[in-house]
């Protein structure tokens, strides 16, 4: 498979310094009750298509709260999150679905699978949703699952296979509309070292092959394959020094 | 897609799905027979009342309807009057009255009515020929049984028996010709029939122009309600009722029967409702978090939605259609049941299945089972997903 297979949109020349993702100030805060957790104290960043970034930092620092904004699957409270240059924190419910279906592919640290379809099918969902016919999804399915080394495994149910496969089958899933944004939220954290390093070797190669790649994560070696990486420190992101 | 994760839902959990279904089955059963209870008992009386199209009868004034002692006299007149009514196109005349047949010094009673010989106004033949001359007589299964008889033997037959005294008014010896079924008798009671002018020679003088009831056939083009009234004003010591004037009468009386089987069939759909509402809650809440990443993977809500529903209606569908047969198994068997009740006319069904208002309430049914999956579904498709995904990772 080729770059431009996995790659979203085809990026022009022209758009290529444009950011893919421009979060300007963004807050959260959860309230609970009286209390309010302030999740995110005002983050700013931007990541240019193609790139790489791991976001760290300790536990509830707001790094999965921040990954969620991007992945229009939450609003921040205040600020901007643009993706592709559009305002996601102001879409509504059905255009954020749709938004979300064709641009964004997410990957979870608990894979997320359908236990009672097969790989192939779990792979077919998004297409489907997108209303594309059997047959295309079909043969779109089997040319991901070749892509990340499960070709033979299609018909397999997702009890039927290891963590570090699901993972795979996860992140084949993710690829399927062709999305400007891939993002990771810990994908080895459930994973052995061995089986984890299978994952950071394939979002590597994905991001060689022109898919812009956000992950969360504790793992360093994850961190470490990545271009770039951010740090996170009480919901707010600390300057590189 | 949607209909590949809706199966794959109800294949998760197959005993489950299996005991939702039956339970809907047995709502849907009870639904279908309160249902073929209101409608049975109500048609039965009013294919009782038809008799063979005759929509009105005739009685004496002042009787209750089948009190064979007493009768309307002059009953030739009666007939003579009748007939000059163009709207009333066919008349048919029957006189009851209790008989006995003697067998040695052993008096059997049974019921006998005496007819036209042109219609088998209260009986149906089941086997043999019908009365056709004088001395023909037509019996039920129990009359042959109570006479030790058999078709083609001879029947000593009295009217007026004294048992004491042993003295009688009419004799006469008949031939048994044909057995039947008779409307208006329960099928363990005995019960003949014979020819109308045999029935009245028997009783006598005074029984000679005798009947205890005329059924009388209106065209279709006219009002049985006002030949009815045209009956009771022409001639008034008799009162005549119509079927549709009976109808309503009995539709009155079984008011509150009927009421109670609404309720019964009320009762049933919303256990059915709630039923496949606890199911798909049950279903949704152990899903919460796979629907949370459908939803995040860019999934509708409404296709979200329709993949629940679905799973109703399907548990709904496949036990309305179950429910039918169960409904139908139960009913013969209750049917039977009451039946055997003494007493009651053998004709007499207390369920009666018609296909369209079975259709109609399986199919509410079902709709039950849609509405039943709406709420939960769309709660569910409308939690937050990034909470919901966050707590179903806490799990
Ligand atoms: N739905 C919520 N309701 C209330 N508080 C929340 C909610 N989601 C997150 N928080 C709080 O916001 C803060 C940031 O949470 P977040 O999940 O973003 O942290 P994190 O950096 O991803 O942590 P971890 O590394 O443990 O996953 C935490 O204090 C958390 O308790
Ligand atoms: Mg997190």
């Amino acid at each position: 498979m080729t770059a431009s297979d996995t790659r979203a949109a085809p990026q022009g020349d022209s758009l290529s310094t444009a950011p893919v993702v421009a979060v300007r100030d963004a807050h959260r805060d959860y309230r609970m009750g009286q209390e309010v957790v302030r999740a995110l104290r005002g983050v700013s960043l931007e990541i240019a298509p193609g790139d790489y970034v791991a976001i760290v930092g300790p536990s509830g620092c707001g790094k999965s709260t921040l990954l969620n904004l991007l992945g229009v699957v939450d609003r921040p409270t205040e600020g901007q999150v643009l993706i592709q240059g559009r305002d996601v924190g102001a879409m509504r419910d059905r255009e954020a679905t749709s938004f979300r279906l064709r641009n964004i592919g997410f990957v979870f640290q608990r894979f997320y699978l359908m236990a009672m379809l097969s790989a192939r099918e779990n792979v077919e969902l998004p297409m489907a949703e997108a209303g594309m016919s059997a047959a295309a999804r079909i043969a779109r399915a089997r040319e991901l699952l070749d892509y990340v080394g499960l070709g033979a495994r299609e018909r397999h149910r997702p009890g039927q296979l290891s963590g570090g496969e699901q993972q795979r089958v996860a992140i084949a899933r993710a690829l399927a509309n062709r999305p400007g944004l891939l993002l990771a939220d810990e994908p080895t954290g459930e994973l052995d070292a061995h089986t984890g390093a299978e994952i950071i070797g394939l979002f590597r190669r994905l991001n060689e092959d022109g898919t812009t790649v956000v992950v969360v994560t504790h793992d360093g070696e994850l961190a470490a394959a990545a271009r770039r990486t951010i740090h996170m420190r009480d919901g707010q992101i600390i300057p590189p020094t | 897609m949607i209909r590949t994760l809706a199966a794959a839902s109800l294949r998760r959990h197959p005993a489950r799905t299996i005991l939702a279904i039956l339970g809907v089955a047995v709502a849907g059963a009870l639904l279908l027979d309160m249902v073929m209870l209101g409608t049975g008992m109500r048609e039965s009386f009013r294919r009782f009342l038809l008799v063979q199209g005759f929509q009105l009868r005739i009685a004496p004034k002042g009787t209750l309807p089948m009190d064979t002692e007493a009768t309307i006299n002059g009953a030739s007149a009666l007939l003579r009057t009748l007939r000059t009514n163009p709207d009333i196109i066919a008349i048919t005349p029957v006189l009851g009255a209790q008989i006995h047949v003697l067998q040695g010094t052993r008096a059997i009673t049974s019921f006998a009515v005496g007819i036209d010989e042109s219609t088998e106004a209260d009986y149906q033949l089941e086997a043999g020929t019908n009365v056709a001359a004088p001395d023909h007589i037509v019996g039920n299964a129990a009359f042959l049984t109570a006479m030790h008889v058999h078709r083609g033997d001879t029947v000593d037959v009295v009217t007026g028996f004294d048992p004491q005294l042993r003295t009688y008014v009419g004799r006469r010896r008949l031939v048994v010709v044909g057995r039947g079924r008779f409307f208006y008798t329960s099928a363990e009671q005995p019960v003949a029939a014979v020819p109308l002018a045999t029935m009245q020679a028997m009783g006598g003088p005074e029984r000679a122009d005798r009947v205890s009831l005329v059924l009388a056939r209106v065209r279709d083009s006219a009002n049985a309600d006002s030949a009815a009234a045209w009956v009771d004003r022409t001639i008034p010591r008799v009162s005549t009722i119509s079927t549709d004037a009976a109808m309503r009468q009995v539709d009155e009386r079984m008011g509150y029967f009927r009421q109670l089987a609404v309720i019964l069939a009320a009762v049933s759909l919303i256990v059915g409702f709630l039923l496949v509402t606890t199911l798909v809650t049950v279903s949704v809440n152990e899903r919460l978090g796979e629907i949370a990443v459908m939803r995040a993977i860019g999934v509708r809500r409404v296709h979200i939605v329709q993949q629940i529903v679905l799973e109703g209606v399907t548990l709904s569908l496949v036990g309305a259609v179950a429910g039918l047969g169960l409904g139908l198994v139960t009913a013969h068997f209750l049917n039977a049941i009451l039946s055997d009740f003494p007493g009651l006319p053998a004709t007499f069904h207390f369920f009666l299945f018609q296909p369209s208002a079975a259709a109609r309430s399986l199919g509410l049914l079902v709709i039950a089972g849609i509405l039943a999956g709406v709420y939960p579904a769309w709660r569910a498709a409308s939690l937050p997903i990034a909470g919901t995904l966050r707590r179903e990772a806490i799990a």
